[in-house]
């Protein structure tokens, strides 16, 4: 099986380089951000830290504090539906330029053309892996936005080999597009076999 | 009064215990299956490396006793019980537990007060935990769980048929084709590879009240009636040749299992009531003896 290991942040030429269907372990910093973080910047508030050629990963994770040192740590941290983003994320790539998303399920045309447009990716994480992905993030680094509540903050996490492929890439492809059309015929085909025979 | 408490405690203890196990581990017939799954996944790349860390996922969740999923979902409480039962009795004790799992991180603080949009942080508010009463002539305590996540709930439905939209009619082919419809409508938002609990009739609310029920069946029973135990095989089948795949990246396996009962309907409906259910299938299930220890895991 062949793997992408790439080290975030990312350049753009590097994103130019990666298509739908690619299986990339990511090391590096990323950021969490959910419905709170996107309604916040939508909202036209500055970014409480510089998101150029970063990562946002569509996750509310389970942090503990230990409250003896004051470090956290993730307990689960797995990806959750992206759609929802639907109507900001283009913003997040043309205003402050990050560079690529991780989430599950795939995300819409809006997105998809931002992604063209500004040179950016979309990650695929396993939904519910919640356990293998928090085992990949080493260190949570910071933490902002806290006053969104603690899923809908924005945590700065440090991780190492974190599984993801790629599913909507710069040039315009979108795997969950390409499987929902050759589903949908596959299933047609399917049902006039059954009915002729 | 003191023997009193001890029992109480150790209800409660027991019903710990099924919480915690329900939220870190998968039956033994879901585990069966998922294996089963990963041997086929050989062609595609990506439904490999998908199994692999599903697997992964698991193994690791049970040995640091930690939640299987982020979302540890709606608890669905299916209790049989003797005569002379006290329900309400019951209802706090499992509260009790529920609470002292929420504090301990087994389930995730996931329920919101809907009008306010508070989450109430014990788990613990209207309709939540659910629970589904059935009074039995054994003499025994069964207690079965269920945790249903979000993402696989989004993506349950409900058909009405007939169905022009899908050419439908009011027959086991028309119910095939609203079941597979589904399938393509959840490609991989429900985490798939998923399993469908399906009730053809029945009222609105009673029919997805007996699709979810269907979802406590063994993966690997046979369906008495011979006519839906052919239609499970076969909406399964049909389903893995989608190529949608794990996760909705492609791949053989699609459905890990297809369970459908039925109700009796009025002549004006013909409702088919359709359960998603994710690869995280949790759902455990115990039986106790006269002190309430659990006498006997059910799957
Ligand atoms: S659908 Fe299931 S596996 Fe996926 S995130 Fe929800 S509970 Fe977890």
């Amino acid at each position: 099986m062949s793997v992408i290991n790439m080290n975030a942040p990312f350049t753009r030429d590097k994103i130019k380089k990666l298509k739908v269907g690619d299986i990339v372990l990511i090391s590096g910093k990323i950021f969490t951000g959910r419905d709170g973080v996107h309604k916040y910047l939508h909202d036209g508030n500055q970014a409480p830290v510089n998101l150029e050629d970063q990562i946002i990963y569509h996750c509310g994770p389970v942090v503990v504090k230990n409250e003896g040192t004051g470090e956290y740590t993730v307990t689960a941290a797995g990806p959750t539906t992206s759609i929802r983003e639907e109507p900001y994320e283009w913003e997040l790539m043309r205003d402050h330029n990050i560079a690529a998303v991780i989430g599950k399920g795939g995300m819409g045309e809006t997105t998809l053309d931002a992604c063209r447009k500004y040179g950016c990716v979309y990650f695929h994480a396993t939904g519910g892996a919640a356990q293998v992905l928090s085992d990949r993030i080493k260190k949570v680094e910071g933490v902002y936005l806290m006053e969104l509540g603690s899923p809908e903050a924005m945590w700065v996490l440090q991780v190492s080999r974190f599984p993801v492929v790629v599913t909507m890439d710069s040039h315009g492809n979108s795997l969950h597009v390409d499987i929902r059309s050759e589903s949908e015929k596959k299933l047609k085909e399917l049902l006039q076999k059954q009915e002729r025979s | 009064m003191l023997q009193m408490w001890i029992v109480k405690k150790q209800m409660a203890d027991s019903i710990y215990e099924l919480i915690k196990r329900t939220s870190t581990t998968l039956p033994g017939d879901v585990l069966d299956k998922i294996d089963k799954a990963s041997s086929m996944e050989n062609g595609n790349e990506r439904a490999r490396y998908t199994m692999d860390i599903i697997q992964e996922n698991i193994k690791l969740a049970k040995i640091k006793s930690l939640p299987l999923c982020q979302d540890t979902g709606t608890l669905l409480f299916y209790v049989n019980h003797p005569a002379g039962f006290i329900q309400n009795g019951f209802i706090q004790l499992v509260c009790e537990a529920v609470e002292k799992a929420t504090e301990e991180g087994i389930l995730r603080q996931n329920s919101v007060d809907t009008i306010s949009g508070k989450n109430t942080g014990n788990n613990i508010g209207r309709g939540h935990p659910s629970f589904h009463f059935h009074e039995h002539e054994k003499d025994e305590l069964e207690i079965r769980l269920i945790l249903k996540g979000g993402g696989c709930e989004n993506m349950s439905a409900q058909y009405s048929l007939p169905d022009t939209g899908l050419c439908a009619g009011r027959d086991l082919d028309g119910v095939k084709k609203v079941i597979l419809d589904t399938v393509i409508n959840s490609q991989g938002k429900g985490c798939a590879p998923g399993v469908l609990g399906v009730c053809i009739g029945g009222d609105r609310s009673n029919g997805h009240a007996e699709a979810k029920k269907q979802l406590l069946r063994r993966l690997d029973d046979k369906n008495v009636d011979s006519d839906l135990s052919y239609l499970e095989q076969e909406i399964v089948e049909i389903s893995n040749k989608t190529g949608i795949g794990p996760m909705g990246l492609g791949g053989e396996t699609t459905l890990l299992g297809c369970k459908i009962g039925s109700l009796n309907r009025l002549p004006a409906s013909y409702f088919v009531s359709i359960s998603y259910m994710c690869w995280a299938y949790r759902r455990h299930g115990i039986i106790l003896d006269k002190n309430h220890k659990i006498k006997k895991w059910i799957y």
